[in-house]
């Protein structure tokens, strides 16, 4: 029973977090970036725009740094 | 049609020919290396366990509120999206062996082929109905959270379920009907496509989800979706130059269920 619920959380992680958890800690960290910018005057249509540009080269320099 | 219901039919179409092609590549090999009535029998119940799961997660979705479920729905997409992107470009750039669906076909089928028989009550190969239907659930569940998640995003779930439908029968057509691993699918290409649609998508709801308005509305997806495929076609060429003279990597042998 164990393994089985180890198995599912497994299952879970690969389906959701996949290959570089980074990209999960930096879009959950973008939204609440965003959130927290919209209870202001400031826009906040710009911050998951300006994640893309640093998190997919950080994340492809991490993957290519390994081979 | 409208503009915005032509983007999300596309979008899921897309991304729903992926999914169905690689549970096609294993049921191929799970029905050609093994037993046919076993393999079909573990697609069949597969599918009845994902109708079960449309069922039962359909209308739930349907009555979040809108705004958080474009939030949580947006920050899986967005997820999704960049880990297919990200993939999509190291494949692109030669930094990971493209994904073959015939030399996974090969994979499976020698894998299958070693495996001993083993006839468990009504199914004469168990191996062949576990396989199958491993591969069809796992593949299955993409398709529905796609169909599931952009249709309730967009207001318009028997759209995106029409979409879905159409790209899993087309797939099974194609698949029945030559009866090979469909290697012909541009399916780096279509994954490359599908990894942007996903990122845009994800942007744009996880973004109005949280509070931010986007400059145009819903136009703003027009603009997001082409800047994202330049910046991602950048990305390739930057790599590519940065690759200077390695050689490139064999085409890969992955698990069968392995996504993107």
């Amino acid at each position: 029973m164990v393994n089985r619920i180890k198995a599912f959380f497994a299952f879970l992680y690969d389906f959701v977090v996949g290959d570089d958890w980074r990209i999960a800690v930096g879009v959950v960290i973008g939204l609440a970036v965003t959130y927290a910018i919209s209870q202001t005057s400031v826009p906040a249509w710009w911050v998951l725009p300006a994640l893309l540009v640093v998190l997919l080269p950080a994340s492809l320099w991490v993957a290519t740094r390994h081979r | 049609m409208s503009a915005g219901a032509w983007s999300l039919f596309i979008a899921v179409f897309l991304a729903c020919v992926v999914e169905a092609v690689e549970a096609t590549t294993i049921i191929l090999a799970a029905g050609t290396a093994r037993d046919w009535r076993s393999a079909l029998t573990g697609m069949s119940a597969a599918l009845v366990v994902l109708v079960a799961i449309v069922a039962a997660l359909g209308p739930a979705v349907s009555a979040l509120p809108l705004r958080e479920l474009r939030l949580v729905v947006g920050a899986l997409l967005l997820i999704f999206g960049l880990q297919w992107l990200r993939k999509a470009i190291l494949r692109a750039s030669g930094r990971k062996a493209l994904h073959d669906e015939e030399n996974l076909y090969r994979s499976h089928l020698a894998e299958a082929q070693a495996a001993p028989a083993r006839r468990l009550g009504s199914v004469p190969d168990w191996y062949a109905f576990t396989l199958s239907f491993k591969g069809t659930l796992l593949e299955g569940l993409e398709v529905v959270f796609i169909a599931l998640t952009f249709g309730s995003n967009a207001g318009d779930i028997p759209l995106a379920g029409l979409a879905a439908g159409c790209a899993v029968v087309l797939v099974a057509i194609v698949g029945v009907a030559v009866r090979a691993p469909l290697a012909r699918v541009p399916e780096n290409t279509l994954k490359f496509v599908v990894g942007i649609m996903l990122t845009a998508f994800g942007m744009f709801w996880g973004g109005e989800g949280a509070g931010a308005h986007w400059p145009g509305s819903d136009a703003a997806l027009l603009v997001l979706a082409p800047v994202i495929a330049l910046f991602a076609i950048g990305l390739v060429a930057v790599l590519r130059r940065g690759k200077q003279a390695t050689p490139a990597p064999a085409r890969e042998s992955v698990p069968a269920t392995e996504a993107g």
